[in-house]
């Protein structure tokens, strides 16, 4: 594909495939390794035109502000839906298959309880990809080479495996050297087993494959929810998956590796004209009426190339706003109820969300999990990983209107707060036309769901992580991530108290602070008055369900209820501003055996004196 | 220079090298024993750098980063000097002349073959720190000190780069360093790392379940 495309560019770009070959072949003979490359012919050729292309084109220079494009000339495109295959060959096992050219990790958990009924295969690749009609053709990476990658269509109950090659090209000659070629894919949300969670330590090169297994299963199953296979109030529905290799989470994400993963459930079956009793029927059709919209903002150099920031581990905050992969589209809607699924992919802008002319937000699910009633909110604030999904109607618009989907929100490059916006054409992420009627048959029922039981006799006890910032390295507990160092022993199937804390010295910034495997509700929010702050308060509507990220912003608290189920292995805590967690604001901590934690020893956590255990339930 | 030429649009370069080359800046360095380089021609161009930016009466992190590097010194043994440099670049030129920074490096005896102690014009210092350690945050970028936690390391052949924070475990630091040298092209050597690897992953596993851990237990193949 892209050796098609490639003949699209002048002379000049053969030229340099010339010269990016010699260069190849040069680096393969002084490594002793021509011969090898070679026989990985097709990654090779892939390899070979994308990178030319990069190398001659890619700019190092950080542009400021990206030139001007026309807003709204193309329509939003739908990322395509993954498709399953019948078989993988080889046969994903349960033991990494290194004979048959699996990358390292280990064993999968619970293998024989969740056996893989659907498989995927997604080739983790260089493409290239046009972000708008008066922009030219830029080398990217994607998933399957597509930006963003392909949507997972999934079935809660219904473990599936899917194998990430990694074909990414060998010691590229990066634009200006800006991402790296390893691979690690986290399944944001997902209640993963720690071999298949994507850890930031755990990526892997190009020329191996890694089957992450995801059992898709409702969290408890192995914690006291055995008889209904997890706790049914643990249902999650949007989740997104991307590259998470330590110190280049921000420039691969930036590059592209990243998509959504739908999960659809015996309630939110995913079809409006569900008859089933539990169903919600809410508004349906995958890029019909169920709509993607995956954000990210770009910075494009003079000559229409995507700048990705040469300093390693740091990608601009990008001043073009896209939306599945293209800067400002237009979406044409009938006179009639649509489900959007928003997320912020990052690497670092804040979002402020708002509709012109106003009208609410109707908000169903904060990151991917339904509240137990809509929200009307007039506007969504998105941290890096945030996502919602809101109902608009348009059913009482006019044919012909146009209503435009703003952010209201600047951004120092870096990750100060918003400020208020200027309300020009620049600052409208979307517009929606309303170009006709249809029926409907969706609702938006006032109960959605039930949360679970939040059980304070539970908490085992506290643990405190501070947030800071020491000689221009973001820390956790005064401390650099390193992936070998685990900070919290935490045993399974017991409850804790996170009190997550920033006490920045400069004022301002927003950590989006992410929390794998296991999401939270939040208890309170405030930093306490002992500590100078405004006092804990209950957190504010949009915050009030199930989360898995949590902003704190300048000098802030949020006290979480943690429950640690199921999965044994390696987890990770981040902000989720990806230059931050690149500079290595993030944490690993391990779930151990049921008696194995670490409360009697580890000086960050202070036991809570009312606990029994027996007592919980 | 002109203090505001960093915050400009420098003209288009073409080929790669230029490119570099420009963001890097060409700025003449004196070393602790006052020989004279061009940054990107002499001390970067072909080669893999371990660049952080200190200062000689730096009473914070800096002589902790020094003892830090000097042990990444001895772990790259057999490759400092050879395609691997380390250049500790002074943030205060107007203080630390070349002399101080030979005192600087004995005091700390990391007066040692392949690792050189930079001063230069102030100015195109700055350039230097900003185009590598920059946040793109003018609170952080304009205060100095920020600036003294990272090490910047850079593949030139590759053109790849990572920031990592330079009290990193020693272990983290040959990690990386090791990270921008070209992944090994050959499929067998390849699998034996992988299978060590396995090892590796299956004895943690073994350890957060709480068993032991036998080695041959892995299924390989």
């Amino acid at each position: 594909m892209p050796r098609k495309q490639s003949t699209e560019t002048s002379g000049k770009k053969k030229r340099a495939s010339g010269m990016s070959r010699r260069r190849v072949l040069k680096l393969g003979a002084a490594t002793g390794g021509a011969a090898a490359i070679l026989t990985s012919t097709k990654a090779f050729r892939t390899h070979f035109d994308t990178t030319a292309y990069a190398q001659t084109d890619d700019c190092l220079v950080n542009p400021g502000a990206s030139a001007p494009t026309s807003a709204f000339v193309q329509a939003l495109p739908m990322p395509p839906v993954k498709a399953s295959v019948p078989s993988l060959n080889p046969a994903p096992t349960k033991h990494a298959n290194i004979a048959g050219g699996e990358a390292a990790r280990a064993q999968h958990q619970k293998w024989s309880q969740f056996l893989p009924q659907v498989l995927y295969d997604v080739h983790t690749k260089p493409g290239v990809h046009r972000f708008h009609p008066e922009l030219p053709l830029t080398p990217i990476w994607g998933y399957d080479g597509i930006v963003p990658g392909p949507t997972f269509i999934v079935q809660q109950g219904v473990p599936v495996l899917v194998r990430f090659h990694n074909d990414l090209p060998l010691n590229h000659f990066g634009s200006g050297g800006w991402a790296i070629e390893q691979d690690v894919i986290h399944l944001h949300n997902g209640h993963t087993a720690s071999e298949s969670d994507g850890f930031a330590g755990d990526f892997y090169n190009p020329g191996f494959f890694k089957d992450n297994h995801y059992p898709n299963v409702l969290a408890g199953f192995a914690s006291g929810f055995e008889e209904t296979m997890g706790d049914p109030k643990e249902a999650m529905n949007t989740l997104w998956y991307h590259n998470h290799r330590a110190d280049f989470t921000s420039q691969n994400t930036y590059r592209g590796l990243a998509g959504f993963y739908w999960m659809f459930d015996n309630r939110d079956t995913g079809n409006e004209n569900d008859t089933s009793q539990d169903a919600l029927r809410l508004p349906s059709g995958y890029g019909v009426h169920d709509i993607p919209l995956i954000l990210s903002s770009k910075t494009f150099c003079a000559d229409g190339k995507l700048f990705g920031g040469p300093n390693g581990g740091t990608a601009p905050a990008g001043d073009k706003f896209c939306v599945n992969g293209v800067v400002q589209p237009f979406l044409n809607v009938n006179r009639r109820k649509y489900r959007f699924r928003i997320l912020n992919t990052g690497p670092a802008r804040v979002w402020t969300l708002t509709l012109d002319p106003a009208r609410p937000f109707k908000v169903i699910a904060t990151d991917g999990n339904l509240l137990e009633h809509p929200i009307d909110s007039p506007n969504l604030i998105l941290g890096a990983a945030e996502r919602y999904d809101f109902v608009l109607d348009f059913s009482d618009t006019q044919i012909g209107d146009h209503i435009y989907l703003r952010n209201n929100a600047t951004m120092n490059v870096g990750g100060t707060p918003p400020n208020p916006n200027p309300p020009n054409l620049n600052n409208i992420v979307m517009e929606f036309r309303v170009v006709g009627d249809e029926a409907d048959n969706s609702q938006v029922p006032e109960t959605l769901c039930q949360y679970p039981d939040l059980n304070l006799n539970e908490v085992v006890g506290t643990r405190i992580w501070n947030f800071d910032l020491v000689g221009g390295v973001f820390q956790i507990n005064g401390k650099i991530f390193d992936e070998n160092r685990s900070d919290a022993q935490i045993a399974r199937n017991t409850t804790e108290r996170w009190i997550l804390r920033s006490a920045l010295p400069v004022a301002g910034w927003v950590h989006p602070v992410h929390i794998h495997f296991e999401e939270f509700r939040i208890l309170s929010r405030g930093l306490p008055v002992s500590l100078g702050g405004p006092g804990e308060q209950a957190p504010p509507p949009l915050e009030t369900g199930r989360k898995d990220v949590i902003r704190l912003t300048g000098r802030d608290q949020v006290e979480i209820f943690m429950r640690f189920r199921d999965f044994k292995g390696k987890y990770l805590i981040h902000c989720h501003n990806m230059n931050h967690e690149d500079t290595t604001m993030m944490v690993r901590w391990d779930i151990v055996g049921d008696d194995d934690g670490d409360i009697a020893s580890n000086p960050n956590f202070i036991p809570n004196p009312n606990y029994r255990k027996g007592d919980a339930s | 220079m002109d203090r505001r030429k960093f915050l400009s649009k420098p003209a288009t370069e073409t080929s790669a090298i230029a490119q570099k080359r420009s963001y890097l800046t060409n700025a003449v360095l004196t070393n602790q024993d006052g020989q004279q380089f061009k940054f990107y021609d002499d001390l970067v161009k072909g080669k893999i750098v371990v660049i952080n930016m200190m200062y000689a009466n730096c009473q914070g992190i800096c002589p902790a980063v020094t003892d830090n590097l000097k042990r990444v010194y001895q772990g790259l043994k057999g490759r400092i000097g050879v395609d691997t440099f380390m250049y500790s670049i002074t943030l205060k030129p107007e203080q630390d002349t070349a002399a101080t920074l030979k005192g600087f490096a004995r005091m700390h005896r990391a007066n040692l073959p392949g690792w050189q102690f930079l001063t230069g014009d102030a100015d195109e210092i700055e350039t230097i720190r900003f185009r590598l350690f920059r946040w793109d945050h003018p609170g952080l970028d304009n205060n100095v000190d920020q600036h003294t936690g990272m090490l910047f390391v850079f593949n030139d052949n590759l053109s790849r780069n990572c920031k990592t924070p330079a009290m990193s475990s020693v272990r983290s630091l040959l990690d990386t360093v090791s990270w921008m040298d070209p992944i090994p092209v050959q499929a067998e050597r390849a699998r034996k790392n992988a299978a060590k690897m396995v090892e590796d992953f299956e004895r943690e596993a073994a350890w957060a379940r709480g068993e032991k851990w036998a080695k041959g237990a892995v299924a390989v193949g």
